[in-house]
């Protein structure tokens, strides 16, 4: 198992240069002009001059390492700076963005908790719903409870974020007036009338995304029930005498979860992607926002950035589900 | 021993698409997803004939009208008659929704069959697809949609410019599932006896695969079919919504939808039309692709 799981961290080395590769090539293909909202009154040696400011009067592959390096070796440096208070990315140029002329990561970091605390909560909220679901409706399948389920998930994978955010906007916020419609992160939790409102405001996100993923989840968690449930060890377990709660919960159940889990956690970088389109519907400035503002002002250094952060995230969340499942089932050991 | 004195089948012989369409009749859902398809499908296709409203006229005096026997969905702030846009706008997600889909199915099989087929190929083949899977899809469809559309634009119009590059962006991101199950599919099928008998009389691969391999792949690429148009619907929409997709005087029904929210408080039904149309599309290709895989399953069928 070990073996297994530092194989697969080094393999994962070059799929994240590859696609760190794959992203610098396809923004280099960019035509747009980072020099295009300059005035036209600035000389063109000016312009040029300006150009080798922001690093671009170099070659392709020199670009692309200086990248990798401020990314891997500099990045780091900076982190381990702040908590331990040394300096030693002291004079070192990190990744800098074309827009705000700040460091990316620092934006980054600062645009992370409103995300984490939306698409979090999302996450939790949607195992703790879509669980008793899935084990209820493969307990009792083709029941009016499981076609229901059925109907209900279906329609959390048709409906789009897009529509289904501003459905509930039109509902909650137009007409009958509860939640706000803007998701305000500036907001500051410190009584309880302002915990109240800081509530208000994340029940119509979390419920959007919530809606897509307990879809997902409820589906595989009934399906991964109903295999287990017609196994022979279910049976013994009933042939045995023990209680039918016990029968389900604990042996059915803890078999099930294995395929679950690692579905929950192959999840979650999907989820961050898929969350770009909530933040842009309830204006929740994390870092979905930024991907697109970003994109929008041609700030190439952000955009190449934040897509590695979910390449490196969908990476990672693979691996971490290949060893999960080892781990779980015993069965299935990678050696 | 009645039997065997008629010894002449009583029933003429059947097609295995006979058993797979009873076993998808059964299905209460699947029929009321095609039905629902396919009656969209004719709406916006057709509909443009009977309903002959320009959905791109203007007209001022007419704008933010309610629903009207003139204009059944309204008119939008413009006064260009809802109806039409949302047909008109639906012939596009619909379009771009089945090209698509025929683009990634085409790429999907094809890797698939190749990795399948050739052990060499195999290797390399499925790591490109981990590679794909491995990409953040959603950012890199918006960067593709930023940063292609003016040189498409300026060779191939406007129009057909973004259409060209909407289809291949999503069809490029989204073969790789397709791929991975017709590889599974190709490799069980390729060790079979009915493959080694047409080898055995000097099949070549070519003639191996279109003719023995390809038809009996046909069932899970039929099912990745459907949900394929049903995510490429998706995709299109979200595109447009976030402003990337389609330029604003050519509807479709993500960007009617975008061009909605600004209304939202006075008009909420703008956004409620396209949001329904989207996902009642998407809901019935979904019900739809069910029931297929239910049908083609033959585990299942007879049951």
């Amino acid at each position: 198992m070990l073996t297994f799981t530092i194989r697969r961290l080094v393999l994962a080395v070059p799929t994240l240069l590859f696609i760190s590769l794959v992203i610098f090539l396809l923004l280099e293909l960019a035509p747009g002009d980072p020099m295009a909202q300059v005035p036209l009154t600035v000389p063109p040696e000016v312009k040029e001059k300006m150009r080798e400011a922001l690093g671009l009067g170099q070659p392709l592959h020199i670009r692309f390492w200086k990248w990798i390096v401020q990314f891997f070796w500099i990045e780091p440096q900076v982190l381990i700076d702040h908590y331990f208070g040394t300096t030693l990315s002291e004079g070192k140029l990190r990744v800098i963005s074309w827009q705000t002329r700040s460091p990316v990561m620092d934006i980054v970091v600062q645009r992370i908790p409103q995300t984490l605390w939306v698409v979090g909560t999302a996450y939790v909220v949607a195992i703790i719903i879509a669980l008793p679901i899935g084990i209820y409706s493969a307990y009792r399948q083709y029941s009016w409870f499981d076609q229901l389920g059925t109907f209900v998930s279906m329609v959390g994978f048709s409906v789009p974020p897009f529509f289904s955010g501003v459905l509930v906007i039109v509902i909650f916020s137009v007409q009958l007036g509860w939640f706000p419609s803007i998701y305000d992160t500036t907001h500051v939790v410190n009584s309880w009338d302002s915990f109240v409102y800081q509530l208000k405001q994340m029940i119509m996100p979390v419920m959007v995304l919530a809606l897509q993923i307990t879809a997902q989840l409820s589906r595989f968690m009934r399906a991964s029930m109903l295999d287990n449930l017609n196994q022979d060890y279910v049976r013994t377990a009933r042939a045995k005498g023990l209680s039918e709660y016990v029968v389900v919960m604990v042996h059915v159940l803890r078999n099930s979860m294995i395929p679950v889990v690692t579905v929950i956690a192959l999840g979650i970088p999907s989820i961050f992607g898929g969350a770009i389109i909530t933040e842009q519907v309830f204006k929740v400035n994390g870092i979905g926002q930024l991907l697109i503002g970003a994109l929008q002002a041609n700030d190439l250094p952000m955009v190449q950035t934040l897509t590695f952060i979910f390449a490196v995230l969908i990476v990672l969340f693979n691996l971490i589900a290949d060893v999960l499942y080892g781990i779980l089932d015993p069965r299935i050991r990678y050696d | 021993m009645t039997e065997l004195s008629q010894p002449q089948p009583t029933k003429p012989p059947r097609s295995q698409w006979y058993d797979v369409w009873d076993q998808f009749r059964q299905h209460k859902g699947a029929m009321m997803g095609a039905t629902l398809f396919f009656l969209i499908v004719a709406a916006v296709y057709l509909g443009p004939y009977l309903w002959d409203l320009d959905p791109t006229k203007t007209a001022i005096r007419e704008r933010n009208q309610g629903p009207s026997l003139a204009h059944p969905f309204g008119t939008d702030q413009l006064g260009r008659d809802l109806l039409a846009r949302m047909m008109a706008g639906g012939a596009t997600s619909v379009s771009v929704g089945i090209t698509a889909m025929l683009l990634a199915l085409f790429l999907g099989s094809f890797v698939g069959v190749l990795a399948g087929f050739f052990r060499k190929l195999d290797g390399p083949l499925m790591r490109l697809t981990d590679l794909f899977l491995a990409l953040p899809l959603l950012p890199l469809l918006l960067v593709m949609m930023l940063l292609f559309r003016e040189p498409l634009n300026a060779a191939f119009g406007l129009e057909r410019g973004i259409f060209i590059l909407i289809v291949s962006a999503i069809g490029i991101t989204s073969w790789m599932p397709t791929a991975r199950i017709v590889r599974g599919d190709v490799l069980a099928l390729k060790e079979r006896e009915f493959v080694l008998a047409a080898r055995s009389i000097g099949t070549t691969n070519t003639r191996l695969i279109t003719r023995h391999i390809l038809p009996n792949v046909l069932s899970p690429i039929m099912v990745s079919a459907t949900l394929g148009i049903a995510t490429a619907i998706i995709t299109e929409s979200a595109l447009s919504f976030l402003g990337l997709g389609f330029p604003p005087d050519f509807p479709t029904w993500g960007r009617l939808l975008f061009d909605g929210v600004d209304y939202l408080q006075q008009f909420p039904e703008r956004v409620i039309w396209p949001g329904m149309a989207i996902s009642l599309t998407v809901l019935s290709v979904n019900y739809l692709g069910d029931g297929l895989r239910d049908a083609l399953d033959p585990r299942i069928r007879g049951r």
